[in-house]
């Protein structure tokens, strides 16, 4: 009943904070920012680039085509005069194709001023080995279908996992395990660091002995842990909608803009370059995945995950003094577990059954990432419950032990905690 | 034990952290209705003591027994009402809410609360804090507000330690108002404070207590009896000419004379001496020792400071 109140007060004074309001909404903005810039940085990292070939060969004269990036430019003028013309700065590179045997190997020189960055090295080597290529092909008479037809690859692999041969793909499985692992390990630091500093604000700011004096501590820290989680999920909550709400959005966009003939001319061309089996793989592939197991295991293991640190991080709240220096040294000890399972997490995804991973993914302190990563990929139903067990048992030991802490931690002013005080705490009866 | 006029009862009560005993065997009784103060200096054990009796530490011996009934911890938490001495509010909330919150910690329902908050900011000339921010107030409004939040629920047990601390003189005559008329309205109240003086106008019995240990118990009156050194003061209206034998000058200064006599002797005999010699007695009194001069009598031979603070 009164952890009731102070689960209310928790929760609202966190909700109505102008903080809350915009770290929830500018997020994702931030998220989808980042990513956008990112793509538009890596797409248009480099100004636009002229290129001056002189070739030699005369294989390619006129059949290099200029990109949005780079502009070819096919010169006849004597290569000395060009390189001066380069060292001036009047275009950003020369590239010397001599003349040789299309049958043999060789090596053609790049001339810059500057670095220029491997995207003009890319395009000149896929459009001169293509031209190449072709020349070669029809030389010994074979014609672009006939070459197509004949190197297509028509093997396509399906992995089947476990004894009901659920069709799995560990690209897409790895996707699951990277997005859910991150999103604990950022739940778990900031919620459980969001904990800690408010026991520490109670602890400072004095009013801890005077809510202590109403309610048992223990309530008065379980009250905090749950109302934090409590605003937790209300922000997870406020981005599913949020992103239910772009995704359906962005549907009904495409959709609308791509009629029947345009469907059927992407299916064409997707078809030519092999891709069309990849779509539909995927696709059969996210239709396979149990989402609804994968998003319950989640709350799980993010709940208990957060109730598990949680505890850990209110307990060193109480200890710290005004010196915000030693809560340092006890943060770093609770903070190594969760950064350590995200260093897991990553060898986990690559073998997901190797025997850290199983161990990761029990032990109840690295449990919830690990496992998150690992569940995608399929688990034995013994190895989830026995996670799932120790994760349970893992929190309440780890509350009761923090109780403890808390409950003398919260009044002790003025002196440094030592580690062989607190542990004296912990296994103090009564 | 079964006097009926006694709320809080405390027994034999000790309590040690690592490396001391913080409270060591203390114990008295409070009378229902009485403003009790409890004295010692820093580190004395007050706070320690004033934790076990709202039940925030469990003594590791030792009883309480509060209205009859062995003190049940928190189950006991709406009949008191406790100002520790380090205070704190939470800085964001409003005047308003946080005095809601305490309230309904202490198990009133909401409307009940609101009801007595509105009664207790106008009382107190609070009327326009309600939807003040707890960190735009000043020390002195902070304190207002924390006595408000402390005797909201109407507590039987009202324990306040250090209420003055802070406060401007104006706000301390308000609250000691306040304690006086909560005090005839049947609340028992617990004083904790180092202040002698305050003591002297504000309590009806004592305790004072000294690393851990009482050494003192009972009515201010008494304890002043029963440490009085039997030295007067006497206003003449000439200046003395002599003096009766056997009594001790302590100072002499015009027409005044402070004396001390041997415990056997009457102050009348010293009366009637400057009687008989027509000199006029305007003013005489016995000097009663004040209970801070009392309290450094018996704590100035032994250490005071703790080697550091239990609280």
């Amino acid at each position: 009943m009164k952890t009731g109140i102070i689960i209310k007060r928790e929760y609202l004074t966190r909700v109505k904070k102008r903080s809350f309001i915009i770290t929830t909404l500018l997020l994702p903005l931030l998220f989808i920012g980042f990513s956008a810039l990112t793509t538009y940085l890596t797409v248009k990292s480099s100004s636009a680039k002229t290129v001056k070939i002189v070739d030699d060969s005369h294989h390619f004269v006129n059949k290099i085509k200029s990109t949005k990036n780079i502009a070819f430019e096919f010169s006849l003028s004597p290569l000395d005069s060009l390189k001066n013309q380069l060292k001036a700065g009047e275009f950003d590179a020369l590239v010397y194709v001599p003349a040789f045997d299309i049958q043999q190997k060789q090596t053609v020189n790049i001339f810059s001023n500057e670095q220029l960055g491997i995207e003009v090295e890319n395009e000149l080597s896929d459009q001169m080995n293509d031209q190449l290529r072709n020349e070669r092909l029809q030389s010994a008479g074979i014609n672009q279908q006939q070459y197509e037809a004949a190197s297509r690859s028509t093997l396509t692999f399906e992995n089947k996992v476990g004894q009901e041969e659920k069709k799995s793909n560990s690209a897409i499985a790895s996707g699951i395990s990277t997005v859910s692992g991150f999103l604990l390990y950022f739940f778990m630091l900031l919620y459980g660091m969001s904990v800690m500093r408010s026991v520490m604000e109670e602890k400072t700011n004095r009013i801890a002995e005077i809510i202590i004096s109403s309610v048992k501590p223990f309530q008065l820290m379980m009250g905090k842990i749950v109302g934090v989680a409590l605003v937790g999920l209300t922000q997870v909550l406020i981005w599913v909608v949020f992103l239910g709400v772009i995704f359906i959005g962005f549907g009904s966009m495409m959709t609308g803009k791509i009629d029947a003939q345009q469907a059927t001319q992407i299916a064409q061309a997707a078809q030519g370059s092999g891709k069309a089996e990849m779509m539909q793989m995927i696709s059969t592939t996210l239709g396979g995945i149990n989402w609804f197991s994968i998003a319950g295991w989640f709350i799980f293991y993010f709940l208990g995950g957060y109730f598990l640190y949680a505890a850990l991080f209110a307990a060193v709240g109480s200890l710290v003094n005004e010196d915000q220096q030693d809560a340092q040294q006890f943060t770093t000890i609770i903070t190594l577990p969760i950064i350590f399972s995200f260093i897991l997490m990553t060898a986990v995804i690559k073998d997901p059954n190797s025997g850290m991973a199983v161990f990761g993914s029990i032990f109840p302190l690295t449990s919830p990432i690990v496992m998150m990563a690992r569940i995608p990929f399929g688990v034995p139903t013994w190895q989830l419950l026995t996670s799932a067990a120790c994760l349970v048992l893992g929190f309440i030991g780890t509350t009761a032990m923090a109780g403890k802490i808390y409950r003398t931690g919260i009044l002790m002013y003025g002196k440094k905690v030592t580690f062989k005080e607190v542990g004296k705490w912990i296994f103090r009866k009564g | 034990m079964q006097d009926n006029n006694i709320l809080l009862s405390v027994r034999n009560l000790s309590k040690s952290y690592a490396a001391h005993k913080a409270v060591d065997d203390i114990s008295f009784d409070i009378e229902r209705g009485s403003i009790f103060g409890l004295l010692g200096p820093n580190g004395a054990g007050k706070s320690t003591l004033l934790r076990m009796i709202t039940g925030i530490f469990y003594p590791d011996s030792g009883s309480i027994t509060l209205d009859g009934e062995p003190f049940e911890g928190l189950k006991n938490t709406a009949m008191i009402g406790y100002m520790p001495e380090e205070r704190g509010l939470y800085k964001k909330m409003k005047v308003g809410e946080h005095i809601l919150y305490l309230a309904q910690l202490k198990g009133l329902s909401k409307e009940e609360a609101i009801k007595r908050a509105k009664y207790w900011i106008e009382r107190l000339e609070m009327g326009s804090w309600w939807n003040k921010k707890v960190e735009d107030l000043s020390k002195g409004m902070s304190q207002k507000l924390q006595f408000v939040a402390t005797v909201i629920h109407e507590p039987k047990l009202l324990i306040l330690d250090e209420p003055f601390s802070g406060l401007d003189p104006v706000n301390a005559e308000v609250i000691k108002n306040e304690i006086f008329r909560l005090a005839k309205e049947g609340t028992t109240i617990i004083f904790s404070t180092h202040r002698m003086e305050q003591v002297e106008e504000i309590c009806d019995k004592i305790v004072l207590i000294n690393l851990g240990h009482k050494l003192l118990d009972g009515s201010v009156y008494q304890i002043k009896q029963d440490y009085k050194e039997h030295i007067f003061n006497l206003h003449l209206s000439q200046p003395a000419q002599t003096v009766p034998a056997d009594i001790t000058v302590l100072d002499r200064k015009e027409n005044t004379l402070r004396f001390q006599l041997p415990a056997e002797r009457s102050a009348n005999d010293v009366l009637l001496h400057y009687i008989q010699q027509q000199n006029n007695i305007l003013a005489f009194q016995e000097h009663l020792p004040s209970l801070n001069e009392i309290f450094i009598r018996l704590v100035g031979t032994t250490p005071t400071a703790r080697p550091f603070d239990s609280n």
